[in-house]
């Protein structure tokens, strides 16, 4: 507000008392929405477009034909309840993790954020190996111990879809939790323990209101998650006819491509996001949940007593879920000649190994190009989503809450359909893009900005201005009080923000898998590749790859910074 | 009477020598200006594994040249290709799918390099385009197969007309013709020979599909499903090979013979590399490989199969036209997911 004050300033005065740091934010925000309209804008204009000129018959081809609503219904089903099971599993972990005493705490951070790190189709993929109806081992297990002749559960279907989504989305909603858990004091629960509330009536009219933006935006970033997702969808729904939004739209593009269809069924889900935002802003209204200030707040663990080791067990049973068995089912499958079969010597070989590094010549290549790729986007997208939610969070000038729209706008997007707006966009002069490794990077930032974006303003949110206007007060300029002051107490925050890109990009592949071209193959574009032809034992390998190189870099970030990523505010 | 003969003898030997001395004169020129080029892009629907060892067969012989697979199912290799052309990106050297539609499409369109490999003269009609631009490197069937550890040999389909019946509900896996070439022209086949209805009750039996006609090999060989009801039979035969459970039938109304064929993208940008490549292809070499190593056919006439392979002249074969197939192409793929869903 002060500083649309000061820009509404007339005269000489008024430009003189200009915020001299404004080009940066203003550059930073031109930049925003340069990188989001271009390819949504050529979205647009492709679903208007047709061989015969415009025209409409996109739409209406796809509100009409009953395979195409079919999708659309599919997928508003599936992501409905993969947001509200991921709600659930990741605010009750984060709950338990921020303000319980249950054991082993760091232990769960690391699997959770192991869970967040694994590609979701990477899961879905493992989970093809442990729950397909006949050999599925789980299944098989399922069988041996009951004498039964059914399945106990068949991922080949809408349900087992969910399930795997589920497991892949609750990650984000955990972090979102966890970081509002650990910055609401206990104060206010105590002054409610003081007044005579019993535990039940805290819980539900303190912490969850206060927790209450917090879930509803995991909500809402687990139901966009899951309708942009490609991989998943593709590995599960389409063995069992299931289309969703995403495969359908993949499916159009094959030649003779129907790019006007895809794009037409792009531009309602822009929408629809756009209403979302706009109805998340409506519900939580001004209820700012800045409860962290300079002064001190003091947090204080719930004690679980006799359910502490109940809990645990369920927590532990939720990661086995999603990253113990698919870990092992993959090291199985990566180690064996038939992975259906027990792992004896008999069964046991190196080859899928050999295959994987000194045969086959795309690996080397695309292990250099995603990590290549994920470093320089983690990096540059961290920089300019701490800009965008540093302006939009402090209002910097008048039209900054416009710029969240921008910076979300891609998670509604399918990044299939992005692919198809970036290639339309940088295929052509002025700005060709197409045929470099440099299209995937300007894909995977505006890909991962919404992610980034959110993390940041959760990030900065939680921060009161009161700090920085101290700062300002003594004399510092905008950016200075946010380099001296903001940026140290956002670090971990940010840092966070950089490995949630980083992860991000290394595991994308809806849009990859359209905008590649074999000078610039990635690790998940050779999985599905293989994935498609059923050879399932390279895939393992390159997964187990994938995961461990991942690893790797976030122990390094985090050896580097000297604390988890993920940790507790202590 | 015997000196002359020994002179008309020493001429035709120093005539023979001659031609192959300009023969290996023209090789040695092919072979130092792909060196110079030092790969070829190989855009390929051909199985990993078999076009991997097929590039290494080569990078052994021509060392110093560099094959780059980049392998796909046939509709996905003719995408990346036309998505490429329409950037104007010049990767692509050799195109090589199982839908023969694609290069009559291809060809029309003026994106293929008019290029006739050594030693073509003695392949079959059917494996040679008559203007030039593309011929068959190896001949795929489709077939049913089963699981023997589910399916008892009496039990099992043998038949595309058996499996229709609705004790199989549940319990196949198919290929799809949106991803490839040889499931492309494998239901065109059995179109010609059934009619869509054929599709229609096969669907009703809830079919896993799958993309790629290699995969229902695994599936098979996991137990996922039981019968396959289509597929590579190469990929069977080498998936059975290995020691999996997986058994093929070759149904007696006919078997689909899937002729695939490769050639030289016109915009080729390492052109040599990518004739001497060809000319590799068709060698005996590599043609004797294919069929030994990985369980194809081939069109080249010296070529010996695996002795418990059936000959190609044992089998009733049903082949289709690249014409009809590239006519056809999106019929197909609109029915077929009408049909099966996805």
């Amino acid at each position: 507000m002060e500083a649309v004050g000061r820009l509404r300033v007339s005269g000489w005065q008024g430009i003189r008392n200009l915020d001299r740091t404004l080009p940066v934010w203003i550059g930073a925000s031109l930049f925003l929405v340069f990188l989001m309209l271009l390819p949504l804008g050529w979205i647009f204009v492709a679903s208007l477009q047709t061989e015969a000129g415009w025209s409409a018959s996109g739409y209406a081809q796809v509100f009409t034909e009953k395979a195409y609503l079919k999708a659309i219904w599919n997928t508003l089903i599936i992501s409905f309840w993969v947001g509200g099971i991921a709600v659930v599993i990741g605010s009750l972990l984060a709950w338990l993790v921020t303000r319980t005493d249950l054991p082993l705490k760091r232990t769960i951070r690391a699997l959770v954020m192991a869970s967040f790190v694994t590609p979701p189709f990477l899961g879905a993929f493992a989970w093809t190996l442990l729950a397909g109806p006949n050999a599925g081992l789980l299944n098989k297990i399922y069988r041996s111990l009951t004498g039964s002749e059914e399945a106990l559960f068949n991922i080949f279907s809408m349900e087992g879809l969910i399930f795997v989504m589920a497991l892949y989305s609750f990650p984000y909603v955990f972090s979102m939790i966890a970081n509002v858990c650990e910055l609401i004091s206990s104060d206010l629960e105590d002054a409610a323990n003081i007044l005579g509330a019993n535990k039940l009536r805290v819980a539900l009219t303190v912490t969850l209101p206060l927790a209450a933006p917090a879930l509803l935006g995991g909500f809402i970033l687990a139901f966009l998650h899951s309708l942009s997702l490609f991989g998943a969808p593709a590995i599960l729904g389409l063995p069992a006819s299931l289309h969703t939004i995403t495969t359908q739209i993949w499916a159009l593009f094959q030649y003779p491509p129907r790019l006007d269809l895809a794009a037409a069924f792009s531009v309602p889900l822009l929408l629809a996001t756009m209403l979302l935002i706009a109805l998340q802003k409506k519900i939580l209204g001004r209820r700012g949940y800045s409860t962290v200030g300079g002064k001190g707040g003091e947090r204080r663990l719930l004690r679980l007593g006799i359910f502490r080791i109940p809990a645990l067990l369920l927590v532990l049973g939720i990661i086995a879920l999603s990253v113990f068995l698919p870990y092992w089912i993959l090291l199985k499958a990566a180690l064996a000649k038939a992975w259906a079969q027990p792992l004896t010597w008999d069964n046991f070989t190196l080859e899928n190994f050999s295959f994987a590094f000194f045969q086959y010549g795309d690996t080397q290549d695309a292990i250099l190009n995603t990590f290549k790729l994920g470093i320089a986007t983690a990096s540059a997208g961290t920089v300019i989503a701490a800009l965008i939610a540093y302006i939009t969070n402090r209002q910097l000038f008048w039209g900054a809450r416009y710029l969240t729209f921008f910076a979300l706008a891609p998670l509604v997007v399918p990044g299939i359909v992005l692919a198809v707006g970036l290639f339309l966009a940088y295929a052509r002069p002025p700005i060709v893009l197409y045929g470099t490794i440099w299209i995937l990077f300007v894909a995977y930032l505006t890909k991962e900005m919404p992610i980034g974006f959110s993390q940041a303003e959760t990030t900065f949110k939680s921060i009161h201005p009161e700090l920085e206007d101290a700062s300002r007060i003594l004399g510092a300029n905008r950016l200075g009080a946010l380099r001296d002051v903001t940026a140290p107490l956002a670090r971990t925050g940010l840092i966070a923000t950089w490995c949630f890109i980083f992860i991000g990009v290394i595991r994308e592949l809806s849009a990859s898998i359209l905008l590649f071209t074999p000078k610039s193959k990635v690790v998940s574009v050779v999985i599905f590749d293989l994935k498609e032809e059923g050879q399932i034992g390279v895939i393992a390998v390159l997964g187990i790859l994938l995961l461990l190189v991942s690893f790797m870099v976030i122990l390094a970030v985090q050896r580097l910074v000297k604390r988890e990523v993920l940790a507790t505010r202590e | 009477m015997e000196k002359r003969f020994g002179i008309f003898r020493h001429l035709a030997v120093l005539a023979l020598v001659a031609w192959g001395s300009v023969a290996s004169a023209q090789d040695a020129a092919l072979v130092a200006a792909a060196k110079r080029e030092g790969k070829v892009a190989w855009y390929t629907s051909l199985a990993l594994p078999s076009s991997t060892a097929l590039a290494h067969l080569f990078m052994n012989k021509y060392k110093g040249i560099e094959v780059e697979v980049h392998r796909s199912g046939s509709q996905r290799v003719l995408q990346r290709v036309m998505q490429e052309v329409s950037a104007g990106i010049k990767n692509a050297d050799i195109i090589h799918t199982s839908d023969g539609g694609h290069f009559v499409l291809l060809k029309g369109k003026g994106l293929l390099m008019k290029y006739v490999p050594q030693g073509l003269e003695s392949f079959p009609e059917g494996f040679k385009d008559k203007e030039g631009f593309y011929y068959g490197m190896r001949a795929t069937l489709s077939v049913l197969a089963y699981n023997p550890k589910i399916v008892s040999e009496k039990d099992a389909p043998k038949t595309w007309k058996e499996i229709l019946n609705a004790k199989w509900r549940g319990k196949m896996v198919t290929a799809h013709p949106g991803y490839s070439g040889i499931i492309m022209t494998h239901v065109l086949a059995l179109l010609n020979l059934h009619g869509w209805d054929y599709f229609k009750e096969l669907a009703k039996n809830k079919l896993h599909v799958v993309q790629s006609a290699n995969d229902p090999a695994g599936v098979i060989a996991s137990g996922e499903r039981a019968v396959g009801a289509n597929g590579a039979e190469y990929f069977y035969y080498k998936t059975m090979k290995q020691g999996n459970p997986i058994k093929i039938i070759y149904p007696k109304e006919g078997v689909p013979l899937i002729v695939s064929p490769t050639a030289i993208a016109k915009d080729a940008p390492h052109p040599n590399a990518s004739k001497l490549f060809t000319d590799f292809i068709f060698s005996k070499e590599a043609q004797q490989m294919l069929a030994d190593q990985q369980g194809l056919y081939t069109g080249h006439p010296q070529v010996t199969y695996p002795k418990d392979k059936p000959q190609l002249k044992d089998l009733k074969l049903l082949a289709a036209d690249p014409a009809e197939l590239e006519k056809k192409n999106a019929e197909i793929k609109k029915k077929f997911v009408e049909f099966f869903g996805a």
